[in-house]
């Protein structure tokens, strides 16, 4: 049912991707243990836990699921003594618009983010886990769970793991078609099986005051997949194969206007913004020229074909020297989309070309957040049915000249106000087509 | 809460669903709470969709007030309170897929099911718009998380990817042939 897994391109590096590519590939456990399956498992489980934690740590792995954050330094905020129960809490939510990579492993390798969880788990002392996968995917619920079976069935999972003596189960939770619990503190209410508001941070997080009021780490599908990469290669070779602050592969979700869209797993910074599109998905369609990129997923802002931008960076002799570099040589890695005022969020690249009315794009995207608005904050709730009302108006030719001037002021006074990170996520693209694209704007608010 | 005087599901469980029930309960040794989502999954596979007696059923076998379960299911589109088509067309209405037109793709399969696609298709328990003769029911739902193969639709368990609009009145026909269920 999921489609059939292309080749490589030559400056691809399929990691997390490598078992899926290989021919005759199935999600089994006995196919999985031939290609070397549960060897980083045990190897884990021979190193002490806080090394494991280093060793992550070292990595320089960032989260997969959007926010980017350190996964090895989200781990060491859990006090593996402090004689609390501990839960990890796998995001396979994978609802973010533009998003398609944890889809693939899911279905295809289970087993890989089975033994990359197990290894988390012995790092964090957790021996309740589970895996929350949204209900969409029912054929993954039904394939994980099955490989969680075969684990235990072999020994990985459950009681005295490997001889070990640790002992951790797991389980699969299915969500039911909301697009917040993807949101890490959302996710854990909706297994508490309470309406899934998110909680506000501080005092709520995830590490502290996490899942039944327990430390809880929440990991995304891929990067949790990762883990089980770092072991095995060991931290350094993992790291050398991305950017200092970024290290080892990232899928690259690419949709939209080009000619082949699919999936990308590149070493971190390995390509430009423009080696992607024109190089590896080869290009936009015939007559076409690249209008706009919204880089890291729906929220990420946008990006526009004919920017430059000036970024500061350490020159030879350790000066910061400013540079002008264009949008087409943006590389691709968390801290070059930082510097650019963008970010690389959850890997999904949405490519427009210049047939797009940007002002249909955004309503797009408005819809799909006022529809998915928890509705726990004002701000949040009112202003993202709004500015969704608002495009809509335009779109039909009913605006008013102030619109984009409203517009705007409606996604500044949601940003920054609100108990989750949606708030930002439902401005950004509001605030960035805006700024990025005012002349499409101002034409669309003219009724006619 | 008015009970639905069409419908007593709660006095009609299966012992293969009781039985379900009662597994899926011990993944959640911590809060018996937790198990309110599969055992809504699970109540809505077997009726097809959750009445008040279910909702009360449900709360009252993990020890809950029947609001604690009613508000799950007013917030989750995946839940509605009353019967849908037999077979459920989701088709993405997000950015790649509306790029790749997935508007005239939701469009060309309510005609070639027999719906009005003007009708208004947002959840809060309500099904989506639905054919007279209960065959098919057609939503748009967002993302799906395949928008590398946009644009794409669910029908019920299965992803169809790539989705043309010139396919889709034989899509319609095959599924029309599958009879009621026993
Ligand atoms: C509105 C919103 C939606 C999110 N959706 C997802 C998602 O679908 N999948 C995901 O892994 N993370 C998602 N996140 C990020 C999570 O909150 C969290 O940061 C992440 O799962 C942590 O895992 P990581 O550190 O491994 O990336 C979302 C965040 C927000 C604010
Ligand atoms: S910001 Fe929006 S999604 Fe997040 S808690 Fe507030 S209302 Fe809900
Ligand atoms: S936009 Fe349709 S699957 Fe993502």
């Amino acid at each position: 049912m999921v489609s059939l897994i292309p080749q490589p391109h030559a400056k691809e590096r399929r990691v997390i991707f490598g078992n899926i590519s290989q021919p005759n590939w199935a999600p089994d456990i006995d196919t999985y243990l031939a290609s070397g399956g549960y060897e980083a498992l045990k190897k884990a489980l021979g190193m002490k836990p806080e090394d494991v934690v280093g060793a992550v740590k070292a990595a320089n792995l960032r989260g997969r699921g959007g926010a980017g954050f350190p996964c090895g330094v989200k781990w060491s905020f859990i006090k593996r003594d402090d004689g609390k129960p501990h839960y990890i809490v796998v995001n396979g939510d994978e609802s973010e618009p533009g998003t398609f990579k944890d889809r693939y492993i899911l279905h295809n390798d289970p087993h890989q983010l089975v033994e990359g969880l197990l290894i988390a788990a012995w790092a964090n002392n957790v021996n309740l886990a589970y895996i929350y996968i949204r209900c969409e995917f029912p054929h993954a619920a039904k394939i994980v769970w099955n490989a969680i079976k075969e684990a235990k069935a072999r020994g990985f999972v459950g009681r005295d793991i490997c001889g070990s003596g640790f002992d951790c189960e797991i389980y699969v939770h299915q969500g039911a078609g909301a697009y917040i619990c993807g949101e890490e503190t959302s996710l854990l209410e909706s297994l508490e099986g309470k309406r899934p508001y998110p909680r506000i941070k501080p005092p709520y997080f995830p590490a502290v005051l996490g899942l039944y009021m327990s430390p809880t780490i929440v990991n995304n599908v891929e990067t949790l997949c990762h883990v089980k990469h770092i072991i095995n290669l060991g931290p350094e070779e993992y790291a050398k194969m991305g950017t200092p602050g970024d290290g080892g592969t990232r899928t690259m979700c690419v949709s939209g206007d080009v000619v082949k869209p699919g999936y990308y797993e590149l070493p971190c910074g390995a390509v430009t913004l423009g080696e992607l599109i024109f190089d590896l998905c080869g290009g936009l369609k015939p007559g076409r020229k690249l209008k706009a990129v919204i880089p890291g997923g729906s929220s990420a802002k946008v990006l526009r074909a004919d920017e430059v931008y000036k970024v500061k960076s350490k020159g030879p002799d350790g000066e910061m020297v400013e540079k002008e570099i264009k949008m087409l040589d943006v590389v691709m890695d968390a801290a070059s989309l930082a510097a650019i005022g963008t970010m690389v969020g959850s890997g999904g690249v949405m490519v427009l070309d210049d047939s797009r009315s940007m002002v249909w794009a955004l309503n797009n995207l408005n819809q799909f957040y006022a529809h998915e608005s928890c509705g726990q904050c004002t701000p949040c709730r009112e202003g993202s049915l709004w500015m969704s009302k608002m495009t809509t108006r335009m779109l039909a030719g009913q605006g008013a000249a102030q619109d984009p001037a409203t517009l705007k002021n409606v996604a500044d006074n949601i940003a920054g106000r609100t108990v989750c990170a949606f708030g930002e996520a439902c401005a950004w693209p509001t605030q960035s087509f805006l700024a990025k694209f005012p002349e499409e704007f101002a034409g669309a608010a003219v009724p006619n | 809460m008015t009970t639905d005087p069409t419908t007593q599901q709660a006095a009609e469980i299966p012992s293969e669903l009781l039985a379900e029930i009662e597994e899926v309960i011990t993944h959640y040794p911590v809060s018996k709470r937790s198990a309110s989502l599969p055992l809504l999954h699970l109540w809505q596979r077997q009726f097809g969709f959750i009445d008040d007696s279910g909702v009360e059923w449900i709360a009252a076998k993990l020890g809950l007030e029947s609001i604690n379960i009613l508000e799950l299911v007013t917030f989750y589109p995946w839940f509605r309170r009353e019967a849908a088509g037999r077979t459920i067309i989701r088709v993405c209405r997000t950015l790649a897929c509306a790029m790749a037109g997935s508007y005239e793709v939701r469009e060309k399969f309510c005609e070639a099911a027999g719906i009005d696609a003007d009708q208004d298709h947002h959840g809060f328990g309500h099904a989506p718009p639905t054919s007279h003769d209960g065959k098919f029911s057609v939503e748009f739902v967002e993302c799906l998380a395949s928008c590398g193969s946009a644009p794409v639709c669910l029908i019920n368990d299965d992803l169809y990817e790539n989705v043309t609009p010139d396919e889709i009145p034989t899509l319609v026909q095959n599924f029309a042939a599958i009879p009621a269920q026993a």
